[in-house]
């Protein structure tokens, strides 16, 4: 009898071997044949610009203080060029600790840090997966096409002055005293 | 006491308060804006509306701002009512509907009272689309920025700047919906407390411009406490820190001390610290040749070299210095030992600060606390000019002319608190304050009588006073009439006054001010009153240092002149800014070592045969006591970088590298943690034994868990050094304080020497002081203030000083010189941050008009003096106020070595009037 149930199993087995022969195969065969990503797959971290060129990011901190791990780090700075337009003096992502979560991209302000589906990043060195802001900077626009906070800003920057603003009065006159 | 009955819960609030107070006292968060607690209400926002209810059946109430009610027993009110929850997300959206888009890039987000208000209140679209209002800015100089489209026209800046602090130059303008606050025109705000605008503004309106240069958020920033280091008066700061620069200071309050506010000096001194003038390695002189340049060394070498040094030292003498902590300079004391160890100022300023402590420890009357100077009744300044060498004491006085006036206001049953109410009342009734000193501020124009006149005339005022009120005490004869009568109209403010107080100062370099001042406080204790003494001394540990005693700088001198030491060490002090020239160098030239332990480059250190670099105040841990003989501490920030260290550490290495022993010893050497230094400084001096006091030990945990310096959101943990390892070393171990350098350990109700920053939940900003006290402006919960070191004595029956001084003389030929202490500069530390230096003025001589004739100047014109060896380019200021016989001179950075007061032949010291000056 044990016999005859070893004999059946093997050619059920056989049977079920015989059967996916035909079928299509589920592997891609990566990396000639890459598969879709969808354009919110949460992958690389970039940083982009505004429609007029300029560095999106305005060192406001919360991506830093919104991230679960720690890895961003950055400093302010200002540019006495551009009034009170602020940029980042430096901008690093450790993505060795990155769990792609995407809380910085939901804090931002200003749509500048941004996840794209890129998730090709393997290294032999770690240090390798520390990205500073030059790593980071794109030149285009990313997800976002439109927005640039500058234009919504109270703020003077050099292209803007008090009042230019999206939705903006013109400067107060103090010494008027009309109604 | 009264009971209130909040949303049907009752509490227990003192009656004198208004219901907004009582209710955040107990945490209760009602929103607010214009209210603040140490300036009064005036319900201008609208912003605190809650229900009051008649009675227990009333079930309609009606809404009443909080901030403008009292709180009467048995009043019920509600903050969760529907109706008052609606009103006040209604004023928000209000506020909100002009303002700016611009929280990413202000520099208030994320400690904004405006952002915490609107969270509280649950505003969180904005409906309104219309056009948004806004306006332009002003520069206002080198410490504020202003960003007028932010707002909310709650009127607390023209509040604090006009009404509190003095300042006339900010203004509201405009009308309707279009104010504007801010000067007429572009330009530097002149008020000395301009800062407390940051902290003021419930936004980002004025915000901290030396902040903005190297802006980090509040919750990144890893803060301590500190103690003010830029004049005798030991306000306490928290200084913040990020990737290894100081970032900013912010006041910290201390319910005794400095309360909600700092001077500009304090705010904004903090730069030196980040100062490409630091010393940051250790350098030496191996040959000894001082005229080559010292090169640097690494520590170990450096260290053995010094230690060579002292072992061959026919003597070693150790110049203490009243800028370092009281661990430092007892630490040197033991080095060198008590015959060895000088105080580091010479002969006067010792004379004077051991008269001062003699009349504090003997006398029967305590010294003030800027609190008590708050609450002073009727004030007599003799000689100090407080707002250039006290700033926060000025304001301090500021408050204390409310305090005889307000008995009117009491009369009337005004709460003390209704601001509007108060000020219609007082008008402009002014309670006595009577400055007596040679140079003229704006502050003289809240003074009922000033009297400008050389020292000896104003100690000749101070004792006329105290023969007038004690009778008993010695009086002036021969006092001119205009003076007697002063005297007379002083005498009865003072008599009439419960809590009178004097000051004096040790500015002038008058012993005799500092006696009469002491007659004049110990007539009115005579009296029955309660009078109070401050003095007002030249630097932060100036006190610290007198207590622990020593000879003076000359003895020194004299010690390596006379060949009894060879070897120099030299802690944190410019000996070139001590005595003249000639004689310092003369003093190095004979010394075979000199080591220098200091922060800042200056003249002494170029000198140094061995140069090791001490680490600022927020770099240490340490003791300060102030001019009141309160001892506080301050905490080591964070780390420095490099060979920088505590000085105290520096003089336990020398004093290893002098017995050539890695461990063990006595002295300092015994010294590992800084609660080793505390227990020494503890006994070092019998007054300083309640020095462990101040502060809990290093060994001091709560649940088990150090206390951090880091805010529970600090960021960027894993990404701050990976630039330069990947391996995240673990974070410094601080053995010298409870504290840790990390954002681990318990979190909670602390001491509050170890607070590192306040915050609560939902409180962000500055405001958050407010959750830790159990009284709104009261003192904050587990608060330890510092401990006042000195004790008045209970015998009520003083020697009384008798050397009353002659009447000042003009001479024909000679003038006496005396210093013009100047807010920005004349401090060593503060004029070297770029900011403060902005605002140093150039240096001047100050004449009487009739002065000027006679020397031939004229107004604004350009002199070179030439004196003690030196000269110096000034340019000359009348000035009506500048007592005749007299010349002022500015104390700033270009005149820092000048030995005053002093007598000077300026018909021989003026060498050439330049050309003249565009007035």
């Amino acid at each position: 009898m044990t016999v005859i149930r070893y004999i059946r199993d093997l050619l059920l087995g056989l049977w079920v071997v015989f059967k996916r022969t035909f079928t299509t195969p589920v592997t891609v065969q990566y990396p000639e044949e890459r598969p879709y990503l969808p354009p919110r797959w949460r992958g690389r971290i970039v940083l982009t610009r505004d429609p007029d060129g300029a560095e999106r990011c305005v060192a406001c901190h919360l991506c830093s203080a919104a991230c679960p791990v720690d890895c961003i780090a950055l400093q302010a700075a200002d540019n006495p060029e551009a009034h009170e337009r602020r940029y980042p003096e430096f901008f690093r992502i450790n993505f060795s600790r990155c769990i792609y979560c995407g809380m910085c991209e939901e804090a931002c302000p200003t749509n500048a840090i941004q996840l794209i589906p890129d998730f090709e990043q393997g290294e032999y060195a770690r240090r390798n997966l520390v990205y500073e802001k030059e790593d980071l900077l794109i030149s285009g626009t990313g997800k976002y096409h439109d927005y640039n906070f500058y234009r919504v800003a109270g703020v003077r920057t050099l292209d803007k002055d008090k009042g230019q603003g999206a939705n903006e009065l013109p400067p107060v006159d103090v010494r008027s005293l009309m109604p | 006491m009264a009971i209130i009955i909040v949303d049907n819960k009752s509490y227990t609030v003192d009656e004198k308060q208004n219901l907004l107070a009582a209710c955040l006292g107990h945490g209760l968060n009602v929103p607010y804006f214009c209210w603040h607690p140490a300036m009064g209400s005036v319900g201008a926002c609208r912003q605190c509306a809650v229900k009051q209810f008649k009675d227990d059946r009333d079930q309609t109430g009606r809404l009443v701002m909080s901030c403008m009610t009292p709180a009467t027993n048995g009043a019920r009110i509600s903050i969760d009512d529907p109706e008052s929850k609606a009103f006040r997300a209604s004023v928000i959206e209000w506020l909100m509907v002009n303002h700016p888009h611009d929280c990413p890039v202000c520099d208030e987000g994320g400690e904004c009272h405006l952002q915490d208000m609107t969270v509280m209140t649950g505003h969180v679209y904005r409906r309104s689309r219309f056009p948004k209002r806004t306006h332009r800015n002003q520069d206002l100089g080198p410490f504020i920025r202003h960003e007028m489209n932010r707002c909310i026209q709650c009127y607390r800046c023209v509040r604090y700047y006009r009404d509190y602090a003095g300042g006339r130059d900010l203004n509201v303008f405009g009308s309707h919906d279009a104010l504007y606050f801010g000067r007429e025109q572009d330009g530097t705000l002149e008020n000395e407390f301009s800062g407390n605008l940051v902290e003021i503004c419930p936004t980002g309106v004025f915000t901290d411009k030396t902040f903005f240069h190297h802006y980090t958020r509040k919750w990144d920033l890893q803060s301590a406490q500190s103690i003010c280091p830029h004049c005798s008066l030991g306000c306490n700061t928290t200084a913040s820190e990020r990737y290894g620069t100081l970032r900013r200071v912010t006041n910290r309050f201390n319910s005794q001390v400095n309360g909600y506010f700092l001077c500009d000096r304090g705010r904004f001194g903090y730069e030196y610290v980040n100062s490409d003038k630091r010393i940051k390695q250790v350098l030496i002189r191996p040959e000894g040749d001082r005229a080559k340049p010292a090169q640097p060394e690494v520590v170990p070498q450096a260290l053995a070299l010094a230690g060579d040094r002292l072992r061959q030292a026919r003597g070693i003498v150790g110049i203490g210095s009243p800028r370092a902590s009281l661990e430092a300079n007892v630490a040197l004391r033991s080095l060198v030992g008590p015959q060895q160890f000088y105080q580091g100022i010479d002969e006067r300023e010792r004379q004077l600060l051991s008269t001062i402590l003699n009349i504090l420890r003997t006398g029967p009357v305590p010294s003030a606390s800027i609190h008590d100077a708050e609450q002073a009744d009727a004030v007599l300044v003799l000689g100090p000019d407080l707002l250039n060498e006290a700033p926060r004491l000025a304001l301090a006085l500021l408050q204390s002319i409310r305090q005889q006036p307000m008995e009117r206001v009491d009369e009337l049953k005004i709460p003390q608190w209704d601001e509007a109410a108060v000020r219609n009342a007082l008008q402009n009734r002014r309670g006595p304050l009577f400055l007596a000193g040679y140079q003229r501020t704006w502050f003289h124009a809240y003074a009922t009588d000033s009297y400008f006149a050389a020292p000896d005339d104003v100690a000749r005022l101070g004792f006329a006073v105290a023969g007038t009120i004690g009778q008993v005490a010695p009086s002036v004869p021969d006092l001119s009439r205009e003076a007697k009568e002063l005297t007379q109209r002083i005498a009865e403010a003072l008599t009439h006054a419960q809590r009178p107080l004097i000051i004096a100062g040790t500015s002038g370099g008058s012993q005799a001010t500092i006696e009469a001042a002491a007659n004049v406080a110990w007539a009115l204790h005579r009296q029955g009153k309660q009078p109070r003494l401050s003095f007002v001394l030249p630097e932060a540990n100036s006190a610290g240092l007198a207590l622990l005693g020593g000879g003076t700088l000359h003895d020194a001198f004299d010690s390596i002149s006379q060949g009894k030491a060879d070897t120099v060490i030299v802690l944190e002090n410019d000996l070139y800014r001590r005595a003249d020239q000639a004689t310092v160098d003369a003093f190095f030239d004979k010394a075979r070592t000199v080591i220098v332990i200091d922060s800042l480059e200056h003249p002494t250190a170029a000198r140094a045969d061995v140069l090791l670099p001490a680490a600022t105040g927020p770099e240490s841990d340490g003791t300060f006591v102030n001019q009141e003989g309160r001892a506080q501490r301050f905490y080591q920030v964070y780390i420095p970088q490099g060979a920088i260290a505590e000085s105290w550490r520096w003089l336990k290495d020398l004093a290893h590298a002098q017995s050539a022993q890695t461990e063990s010893g006595a002295g300092v050497a015994a010294w590992n943690t800084f609660d080793d230094a505390v227990s020494a400084t503890a006994t070092a001096a019998p007054e300083l034994a309640r020095v462990g006091e101040i502060a809990p030990p290093a060994s001091f945990r709560l649940v088990g868990q150090k206390l951090p310096r880091q805010s529970e959101r600090y960021s960027g943990r894993t990404s701050l050094l990976s630039h330069l390892t990947m391996h995240e070393p673990p974070p410094p171990v601080d053995h010298d304080s409870p504290l840790g350098f990390t954002m681990e350990g318990y979190r909670g109700s602390l001491p509050s020497p170890l607070i590192s920053q306040f915050w609560a939940p939902g409180w962000n900003s500055i405001q958050a002081v407010n959750t830790y006290q159990d009284e709104v402006g009261g003192p904050l919960r587990d608060e330890m203030p510092g401990v006042r070191l000195l004790k008045p004595a209970v015998s009520n029956a003083p020697a009384w000083f008798t050397a009353i001084p002659r009447a000042f003389q003009p001479a024909s030929q000679q003038w006496l010189l005396l210093p013009l202490s100047a807010v920005f500069g004349s401090d060593e530390l503060s004029g070297r941050a770029p900011a403060i230096a902005e605002r140093i003025v150039q240096p001047f001589l100050s004449l009487h008009p009739s002065d000027g004739a006679r020397l031939g100047l004229e107004e604004c014109s350009a002199i070179d003096l030439a004196w003690q060896g030196a000269t110096y380019s000034l340019a000359v200021r009348f000035e009506p106020s500048t007592p005749v016989g007299t010349a002022g001179l500015s104390l700033v950075p270009e005149v820092s070595g000048v030995r005053v007061p002093a007598w000077i032949n300026l018909f021989e010291a003026i060498k050439s009037e330049g050309k003249r000056r565009a007035a």
